[in-house]
């Protein structure tokens, strides 16, 4: 089978996120760089669909030069094939992406042959759009289903019959969806448990021909005008106490917002 | 011409958040001087017209799909609803709540429709264009963003405004609309539910009891468990938590699991990387118990106990 999994080059930020002085972007000095848990996640499905069922697996992004790191990461991890879209930034708006993707892909596939499954992440950690896959799917004709959280393929791959079964988290359970294959899904981090790259895979991945193209897709409607810190509620900590000398303004804290009852405590239900 | 919400439901059941979708609609149809109007989709969604009036819907309208292909639900079938009654009705701008449906939906009509989709907006200024403010980072940073789109369509970040119903007892015209779908819609809906947990969740839970890297084991959340069951909460944990295999990533809360917004969230042990702090920032009030009096967590808080988690947690439990 082919899976193809779409991720984004994304800063690291730790305890705080700062802003370049001109707005544009995320100042990424000092920071390293990665994608979101979903992507991790999505990379670590394909392998784990190639293993099962046979077939290759591809990896595609789309930004600055640099997000060959993210390329080889996914190579480290098993990931055969990468292409990265350098549009010299990481700001193209959701419909820009889309459409370039979505050129990108056809013309993979016009030379290895359809993908059975195109995996994205559920929205990018950064600028969180949660769309670009679903456009791609549309323009591409294939069902998306986004917020995955399980997969299953029982009917097999080939014929007319193959669907992917896959698992929508709810608040009370999970909703299931039967995708006639070729189709995508947006997944989110908990659907696999992403693996290590290992020594030879970090090795192999040094190896890996990274097809860099270009694209002249043209802009969408939304421009973004610059970032911002939104105000931070300046709420003075009040500290309770320390160690549990606290508890008892703990517990007046939990009467003020109705949430202790006296009647259901453990010693009155023993005694 | 109006503003139309999108209202989520689940089988007949309003999700809470399209209330807030409601608030969000109004003060764009403020700016533009119109009304609100309300799209329930599903035969089963008709006995919401009265919630959706009362939250200032002026005109309801109900779409029902013809024949039964799509079930209860299909992201590709709703979004082509959505698109179908754009083109009927004509609306200044579309509305949902930013849910996984709300935001799934929209992105599937905006994709029909060729046009713009900016999700995750907490505010809206209209001159000539629409200027959005929109979250980024799961929240950490806001983006101005400037659209131009002959149907603006828009999803509210969920807990950026506040639910207000503004005209208890209300009624609003109800229009009945069947929409005739392709056939292939119906490879991407609902087949099957399976049920998972009865009762509480992170998500509807009254108190929430985090744990985070602190608790250090598996076995070191059996305190926040009894405290959880003490106080008629729920657990959850931190990504760190979730990575080290102490709990299952449902239990988890932060940017990429689940939002809460408890009336309490007590964090225990986490330290507040952005990753989880974006995740628990909706909580009405939040104490942090934590040995670390300069842990991120306790400083964002609104209370904090400075000490063992192992010592605080029992106290309170005995009361």
């Amino acid at each position: 089978m082919r899976v193809l999994v779409c991720v984004k080059r994304v800063p690291a930020p730790g305890a705080k996120i700062n802003i370049t002085d001109d707005g544009q972007s995320v100042d990424a000095t000092n920071l390293g760089h990665t994608m979101s848990p979903h992507e991790e996640c999505g990379l670590e499905l394909a392998v784990q669909l190639v293993e099962a069922h046979g077939g290759e697996s591809h990896v595609l992004t789309l930004g600055v030069a640099e997000a060959d790191e993210q390329c080889r990461w996914a190579a480290s991890i098993g990931i055969n094939k990468a292409t990265l879209v350098d549009v010299g930034t990481q700001g193209w708006d959701p419909q820009r992406t889309a459409s370039a993707m979505t050129d990108a892909i056809r013309a993979i596939e016009a030379v290895d042959g359809g993908f059975d499954v195109m995996i994205f992440g559920n929205e990018s950690a950064d600028t969180g759009g949660f769309q670009v896959g679903i456009r791609v799917a549309r323009a591409l004709g294939r069902p998306m289903v986004n917020a995955i959280k399980g997969v299953n393929i029982s009917a097999g791959i080939d014929g007319d019959d193959a669907v992917l079964e896959a698992q929508r988290e709810t608040d009370s359970g999970m909703e299931v969806y039967k995708l006639p294959m070729p189709c995508a899904i947006g997944v989110k981090e908990g659907i696999t448990w992403p693996r290590y790259p290992t020594m030879r895979g970090r090795l192999a991945s040094k190896k890996l021909a990274v097809d860099v193209t270009a694209s002249d897709a043209a802009p969408g409607g939304q421009t973004m005008v610059r970032l911002n810190r939104p105000e931070e509620q300046v709420s003075e900590t009040i500290i309770l106490g320390e160690g549990a000398a606290a508890a008892p303004a703990v517990i007046e804290l939990l009467k003020e917002l109705g949430l202790w009852s006296e009647g259901n405590s453990k010693q009155e239900v023993g005694a | 011409m109006s503003v139309l919400v999108v209202v989520e439901h689940d089988r007949g059941i309003l999700a809470e958040a399209s209330l807030e979708a409601f608030a969000f609609a109004r003060s764009i149809a403020e700016q533009l001087g119109e009304p609100v109007d309300a799209l329930l989709i599903g035969a089963d969604a008709a006995g919401l017209a009265a919630v959706c009036a009362a939250h200032g819907a002026n005109a309801v309208h109900h779409a029902s799909i013809a024949g039964d292909s799509v079930g209860d639900y299909g992201p590709e079938a709703y979004g082509m609803v959505v698109a179908s009654l754009a083109a009927l009705l004509s609306p200044s701008g579309i509305v949902a709540s930013g849910t996984d449906r709300g935001n799934e939906v929209l992105a599937q009509a905006a994709a029909e429709l060729d046009l713009p989709f900016v999700a995750n907006c907490v505010s809206v200024k209209i001159d000539d264009e629409w200027d959005l403010t929109r979250v980024q980072w799961g929240g950490s940073l806001n983006e101005e963003a400037r659209l131009a789109s002959r149907l603006p369509i828009v999803s509210v970040a969920h807990h950026a405004v506040e639910a207000e119903e503004v005209s208890a007892g209300a009624t609003a015209t109800i229009t009945e609309h069947i929409v005739e779908l392709p056939e292939w819609v119906s490879r991407s809906v609902i087949q099957d539910r399976v049920v998972l947990s009865e009762g509480l969740t992170l998500a509807t839970a009254p108190v929430v009891i985090g744990g985070g890297r602190g608790v250090g084991s598996a076995e070191g959340f059996k305190v926040l468990e009894t405290l959880a069951e003490r106080l008629g909460g729920v657990v959850g944990c931190s990504r760190a938590v979730t990575n080290n295999g102490w709990r299952p990533h449902s239990d988890q809360v932060g940017q990429t699991g689940t939002r809460i917004a408890p009336q309490l969230y007590i964090a225990c042990g986490i330290s507040g990387a952005i990753q989880h702090w974006v995740g628990a920032k909706a909580a009405k009030k939040i104490l942090a118990i934590n040995i670390d009096p300069a842990a991120n967590m306790v400083v964002k808080a609104d209370y904090a106990v400075i000490g063992d988690l192992f010592e605080v947690l029992p106290a309170i439990e005995h009361g």
